[in-house]
C-alpha cells in the first residue's frame, strides 16, 4: 500500500498535540496561544550560551559592518524595484544557516522600493554614490505614480507651509509609513493556503453589498492580499519552504514566521517595521520539540539567536535627511514579550527569556527593539532577568501591560516605540508630530513663525503688551492649537489616501483580520518647553524682546517658576492640560476611513532637529537648543531625580494619548546602588512603582564606560549629559577632566 | 494647643540604593556641628542657610511619593546637615511617616546621638551611622569634633537592638590606616544591631559646590582612593564578619 500524504496529514501533522478549537476553525492565534502555552515562572538559569555554529554565522555577518558603517550602506541593487518575489535568495552562511532568507540576493544589500517616492530612492543612491537606474526613473517618472506624487498633487498651499516651517514635522509623506504589524505568526500555525481560504471568504462577504467606493477599495485591497500571499509561498519555495502548509516543527515554525515577515520588508520601506508579539507564540512549538526530545536547549536558543540575526541586518535604503531626523538608521523591529494574560496567567515563556538572551549571545544591539510589557504581577525571576539585561545591555524598553491589556487586549504588540495594537486586528495611520513649542511663538506673533518671519497660520493679533499675561497667551495658544489640530489631521487623511492608493501594504494587510481597526496617530512634540513656558507666563513674569517688524524673538524671564518633572502639580497640570486639550481638538476634525483618533507623546530621537527650527522660548529655552525628548522633563530642569520625573510624567492620561508617552531616563550603575547585586532588584522596583503610579513607557539607559568616556573627548556630542552622585546632579562635561575621571572609575570600577 | 514644629532643611531628592534600602525619598536638612573636611555638601552646614518647613509641609512631600517608594522597597531618609541638631523636628517626621507606613532610616554621625530620644529611635527603621574616623585624635582633626559620642550612641544603637548600616568614607592619607580601620571593623564586629557596613570612595564631585560659596575645598588636592584599596578596605570589615559593599 503506498500512502498518499494529503492535506489534511500535513495539519495533523502540524497540530499533533496541541489543544483548543476555536483556534482551528478560525484565524485565531490568540486563542491557540492560549491554549497551549506554558508559563515559564523560574528564573534565566537554563539558558543557553551561544553554540560555535551561531558566532560564525554572527562573525560572519557582522564583519560587513564597519565597511557599512564607513560607506553608509554596503551595497545596493539600484535596478529592481523590490517586491515580495524581485530578488533572488541569498544567504550569509548556506551551510550554517538555520533561519534563511535575506531581502535581496546577499547581506546588507539594499533594495529600492519607489512606490513610496522616487524622489527619496534617488536622493539616497546619489547619497551614498550609486547613479539611479534610468529604467526605474522612466518607469516611476513616467508610467507609475507614486505615494509622495500624489501626496503632494493633494496637499494645500498652507499644508505645504506647515510642513515647510516644521510647525507640522516628520510626516510619512514620501516614503513608508510602517508602524503596521503583520500577524507574521499566522503563517506558521495555518499556512499560505488556509489563509488565502480565509482571505477569499472575507472577500465573499462583499460580493452581496452594493459596489460604493467603499467596499470597491476594500475588494480591491483583499485582492491585493490574496496575491500578497501567494508571493509569499513562491518566495518561501526559493528557500526550500513549502509555507503554503502549517509549520511542523519548532525550526518551521520560526522559519516560516521569520519568511512572512521577511515579506513585508521585501515590500516596504517603513519606518517602523516592527514584528509583533512572536516568543509566547513560537514557545509552544519549542517545548513540545523539547518534549519529544528532537531539540535540546542550545538548540532551541540557536534558532532564536539565528532568527534575530535576520531581524539584525534588515537594511532599507534612506537619505541622510532621514537618517539625521532619527539619529540613525532604525528599522524598530520591536518585539513584545511578557504581560499578563486575561486570565491572570503571565504570558512568560522560556522563550521570553531566549528573546532577551540574544543580547547576549550575539552582544547588545539596538534591533530587534526588545520591548517587555510590565506588570508588578510578572514572575519575579523575570523580572530581575529584565532588568539585569537592561543594566548591561541598556536594549530594552518597557511599557504598562496594566494600562495596554484592559484597553487593545491581552495580545497586543507595540508597533515602532510606544503604539499599542492588538496583533493582526489593530493598525495604525502613523502621523508624526506637531511641535506644539513653536505653536506657543505662534500664538505670541500671531501666527507668523518665529524663525522665518512668515504668516503661517491665518492671520491674527499679535500679543503686544512688553510682559505676556497668561490669560490672554492662553486664549491666543487655544485658537493657534485650533487652527494647528484641523490642518494636521487634514494633511494626515491626504497622506493616507494616498498611501493606501499607491504604497498599499499588501503582505502585512493580508496578516490582518477583515474589517481592521485603525487608529490615527497624531502626536505632539516639545510638550516640556511649552508646558515650561506656560509655567514662566504663570509663576514668573515674562517679557518679550521683538524685532524691528514687531516679532518676538527673545524672552527674558524674571523670577522663579515651577518646571515640569519635579512632581509639582503647578507645572504638572500645565503638561496634562495641553496633552488633553490637543487631543480634543484632534476629535473634532473627521478621518480618513473612519480612523479612531489617538496622539502619542513621542519625538523618538527628532527632539533635536525639532528644536533646532524652534525659536528662543519663554522658559529660557533657547532657539536652536534640543527639545527634551518624548514626554521627558527638559533636561537639568528636574532636580529631584528620576522617580519624581517619572511621576510628572505618570500624571500625562494615557487615555489621551492611546498611540503612547514615552519618557526616557539615563542612569548610571550607581544611580541605582552601591551594590553591583542589588541594582537589578532596585530597578525592579522603580519599574514597578512607575508603573503602579500610572506612567505608561520608560527607556532605560544605564550609561556605560563607554558613553562617558566619549564625552570626555567630545563634550559637544553630550551638553546634557548628567550623573547623578548620591543625592544630587551634575553636568558630566563641566566637570574637570579628573572629575570625569573619578567618576568614571567610582561608577564602574568591580563591574567592567 | 501644641506648638507647630518646624525645621530648617536645605532640599529634598529621590534616590536608589545610597542612602538605605531600596528607591527613598531623602530630606536634607540645615546644619551640622562637624566639618568633615572632606565634605561634600558644604551648602547644608548652617541652619541659617536652609529654609523654614513645618512638618505639616515636609510630610505633604513625602505623601506624593508614599506609594512610590513603598512600591520599590524604600522609604523615607533624613540626612543633612546633621538631622540630630534638630531632634524634635527630625522625630516628628519619623513618627509620621511611621504612622504613614513608611520605612524610616535616620543618617547621622553620631555626634549629637545623646540627643535622640528612644522614641525617636524606635520610629527609626534603619540607622546609617557614619563613622567618619576610628582614633579620637584622628577624628578630632578630620571633623573637628569628639569620636567619643559617636561610640556611645552606637552602643546605645546596639543595646536598644536598632540595626546599623555603618558608612566609612575611604580617604587617603585620612582614613586609610590599616590598623585604625581593623580596629574599628572590631568595634563594629561586636556590635550584632550592624547589619552591613558600605565603605564610600571619597570624592571631589563636591569642590564646585565650594567654588560657589567661596571657600576653599580643604582636601581639593587629595587623592581619591583606587579600587585595590577600597576592596581592601572592604575586606578588612569582612575579615571580622562584618558584610562590606
Amino acid at each position: 500500500m503506498t500512502a498518499t500524504v494529503t492535506a489534511d496529514d500535513t495539519v495533523t501533522a502540524a497540530w499533533r498535540g496541541f489543544a483548543g478549537t476555536r483556534w482551528r476553525e478560525l484565524i485565531d492565534v490568540r486563542d491557540f496561544i492560549q491554549a497551549n502555552y506554558t508559563p515559564y515562572e523560574g528564573d534565566a538559569s537554563f539558558l543557553a550560551g551561544a553554540t560555535e555554529r551561531t558566532r560564525a554565522v554572527w562573525e560572519k555577518v557582522s564583519s560587513l559592518f564597519p565597511e557599512e558603517r564607513a560607506r553608509g550602506v554596503l551595497d545596493v541593487d539600484v535596478a529592481t524595484p523590490s517586491t515580495i518575489t524581485s530578488h533572488a535568495p541569498g544567504w550569509i552562511d548556506r551551510d550554517r544557516e538555520l533561519i534563511v532568507g535575506l531581502q535581496t540576493d546577499a547581506p546588507l544589500k539594499r533594495a529600492i522600493m519607489p512606490n513610496g517616492g522616487l524622489r527619496m530612492v534617488e536622493n539616497g543612491l546619489k547619497a551614498y554614490g550609486y547613479e539611479p537606474d534610468p529604467f526605474v526613473t522612466k518607469v516611476f517618472g513616467t508610467y507609475r505614480k507614486t505615494h509622495n506624487d500624489g501626496v503632494f498633487d493633494a496637499y494645500t498651499p498652507e499644508m505645504r507651509t506647515a510642513r515647510k516651517v516644521g510647525i507640522i514635522t516628520g510626516l510619512p509623506d514620501a516614503y513608508g509609513r510602517g508602524r503596521i504589524i503583520g500577524d507574521y505568526r499566522r503563517v506558521a500555525l495555518y499556512g499560505t493556503d488556509r489563509l488565502i481560504e480565509a482571505k477569499r471568504a472575507e472577500k465573499a462577504l462583499l460580493d452581496g453589498r452594493p459596489s460604493s467606493e467603499h467596499v470597491i477599495r476594500d475588494r480591491e485591497e483583499l485582492a491585493e492580499q490574496i496575491k500578497a500571499l501567494a508571493e509569499l509561498t513562491r518566495m518561501a519555495a526559493a528557500y526550500g519552504c513549502d509555507v503554503s502548509r502549517p509549520a511542523v516543527t519548532a525550526h518551521e515554525a520560526v522559519q516560516w514566521l521569520y519568511l512572512g515577515y521577511l515579506a513585508a520588508v521585501k515590500e516596504q520601506n517603513g519606518a517602523a517595521m516592527s514584528l509583533g508579539r512572536t516568543s509566547t507564540f513560537l514557545d509552544v512549538y519549542l517545548q513540545r520539540d523539547l518534549d519529544e526530545g528532537t531539540v535540546d536547549e542550545s538548540r532551541a536558543q540557536e534558532l532564536i539567536d539565528d532568527f534575530v540575526i535576520k531581524l539584525r541586518i534588515v537594511r532599507f535604503l534612506r537619505t541622510p535627511e532621514y537618517d539625521a531626523l532619527f539619529s540613525g538608521d532604525p528599522t524598530w523591529v520591536t518585539e513584545s514579550v511578557g504581560g499578563i494574560g486575561a486570565d491572570g496567567r503571565p504570558l512568560v515563556t522560556r522563550t521570553s527569556f531566549r528573546f532577551l538572551q540574544t543580547l547576549y549571545n550575539l552582544g547588545p544591539a539596538p534591533e530587534p527593539n526588545l520591548t517587555v510589557l510590565w506588570s508588578p504581577r510578572l514572575p519575579a525571576g523575570f523580572k530581575e532577568f529584565c532588568a539585569q539585561v537592561s543594566i548591561d545591555t541598556s536594549a530594552v524598553q518597557y511599557e504598562s501591560d496594566e494600562l495596554i491589556r484592559p484597553r487593545n487586549g491581552d495580545d497586543t504588540a507595540i508597533a515602532c516605540c510606544v503604539s499599542a495594537m492588538a496583533v493582526g486586528k489593530e493598525m495604525q495611520f502613523f502621523g508624526a508630530r506637531v511641535n506644539v513649542a513653536k505653536a506657543l511663538l505662534y500664538a505670541v506673533n500671531g501666527g507668523r513663525d518665529e524663525m522665518t518671519g512668515d504668516q503661517v497660520t491665518p492671520e491674527t493679533a499679535p500679543l503686544t503688551g512688553d510682559y505676556l499675561d497668561y490669560e490672554e497667551l492662553s486664549a491666543a495658544y487655544d485658537r493657534v492649537l485650533d487652527w494647528l489640530a484641523q490642518t494636521y489631521v487634514n494633511t494626515l487623511n491626504v497622506i493616507h489616501y494616498m498611501h493606501d492608493k499607491y504604497a498599499y501594504e499588501r503582505i502585512e494587510m493580508a496578516l490582518h483580520d477583515h474589517p481592521v481597526h485603525r487608529f490615527m496617530a497624531c502626536g505632539i512634540a516639545g510638550l516640556s518647553v511649552a508646558a515650561d513656558s506656560l509655567s514662566a507666563v504663570k509663576y514668573a513674569r515674562v517679557k518679550v524682546i521683538r524685532d524691528s517688524t514687531g516679532l518676538a524673538v527673545d524672552f527674558v524671564t524674571e523670577g522663579d517658576f515651577p518646571a515640569y518633572g519635579n512632581n509639582d502639580d503647578r507645572a504638572d497640570a500645565l503638561a496634562v492640560g495641553l496633552v488633553e486639550s490637543f487631543m480634543a481638538k484632534v476629535r473634532r476634525h473627521p478621518t480618513y476611513r473612519d480612523a479612531e483618533h489617538t496622539q502619542s507623546v513621542l519625538t523618538i530621537t527628532s527632539n533635536v532637529v525639532y528644536g533646532k527650527h524652534t525659536g528662543n522660548t519663554p522658559d529660557g529655552r533657547r532657539a536652536g537648543q534640543p527639545f527634551a525628548p518624548g514626554a521627558n522633563p527638559m533636561n537639568g530642569r528636574d532636580r529631584h531625580g528620576v522617580a519624581a520625573s517619572a511621576l510628572s510624567v505618570a500624571k500625562l492620561p494615557y487615555e489621551q494619548a492611546r498611540d503612547g508617552i514615552s519618557l526616557t531616563t539615563t542612569i548610571t550603575p550607581e544611580g541605582l546602588g552601591h551594590r553591583p547585586s542589588e541594582r537589578a532588584g532596585h530597578l525592579v522596583g522603580i519599574l514597578d512603582a512607575y508603573t503602579a503610579a500610572g506612567g505608561f513607557h520608560m527607556n532605560v539607559n544605564v550609561l556605560d564606560r563607554a558613553t562617558l568616556r566619549d564625552a570626555m573627548e567630545h563634550p559637544e556630542k553630550y551638553p546634557d549629559l548628567t550623573i547623578r552622585v548620591s543625592g544630587y546632579a551634575v553636568n558630566f562635561v563641566r566637570l574637570t577632566r579628573e572629575q570625569q575621571l573619578d567618576v568614571i572609575s567610582r561608577t564602574f570600577h568591580g563591574t567592567l | 494647643m501644641k506648638a507647630v514644629t518646624t525645621g530648617r532643611i536645605h532640599s529634598w531628592d529621590l534616590s536608589t540604593g545610597v542612602d538605605g534600602p531600596g528607591t527613598r525619598f531623602v530630606l536634607f536638612v540645615s546644619g551640622c556641628p562637624l566639618r568633615c573636611l572632606y565634605c561634600a555638601n558644604p551648602d547644608t552646614w548652617h541652619m541659617r542657610d536652609g529654609r523654614e518647613a513645618t512638618v505639616d509641609e515636609v510630610m505633604a512631600e513625602i505623601e506624593k511619593y508614599r506609594a512610590f517608594v513603598t512600591t520599590a522597597g524604600g522609604g523615607v531618609t533624613i540626612t543633612g546637615g546633621e538631622p540630630l541638631l534638630q531632634p524634635a523636628f527630625t522625630g516628628e517626621v519619623l513618627r509620621r511617616c511611621k504612622e504613614a507606613g513608611l520605612h524610616t532610616a535616620l543618617d547621622t554621625s553620631g555626634f549629637l546621638g545623646a540627643r535622640a530620644t528612644d522614641e525617636l529611635l524606635a520610629d527609626t527603621d534603619v540607622v546609617l551611622l557614619d563613622i567618619k574616623s576610628f582614633g579620637a585624635g584622628a577624628y578630632r582633626r578630620l571633623t573637628g569634633g569628639e569620636l567619643a559620642p559617636t561610640l556611645d550612641f552606637a552602643t546605645r544603637l546596639d543595646r536598644l537592638g536598632v540595626p546599623m548600616w555603618i558608612r566609612y568614607v575611604l580617604v587617603p592619607g585620612w582614613t586609610d590606616d590599616p590598623e585604625r580601620v581593623d580596629a574599628l571593623a572590631r568595634f563594629v564586629a561586636g556590635l550584632g544591631a550592624v547589619e552591613r557596613v558600605d565603605v564610600l570612595p571619597f570624592h571631589k564631585l563636591g569642590a564646585v559646590k565650594y567654588e560657589a560659596l567661596g571657600i576653599p575645598f580643604p582636601l581639593r588636592d587629595n587623592p581619591v582612593p583606587d579600587a585595590a584599596l577600597t576592596e581592601s578596605v572592604r575586606a578588612r570589615f569582612k575579615r571580622q564578619g562584618v558584610p562590606a559593599y
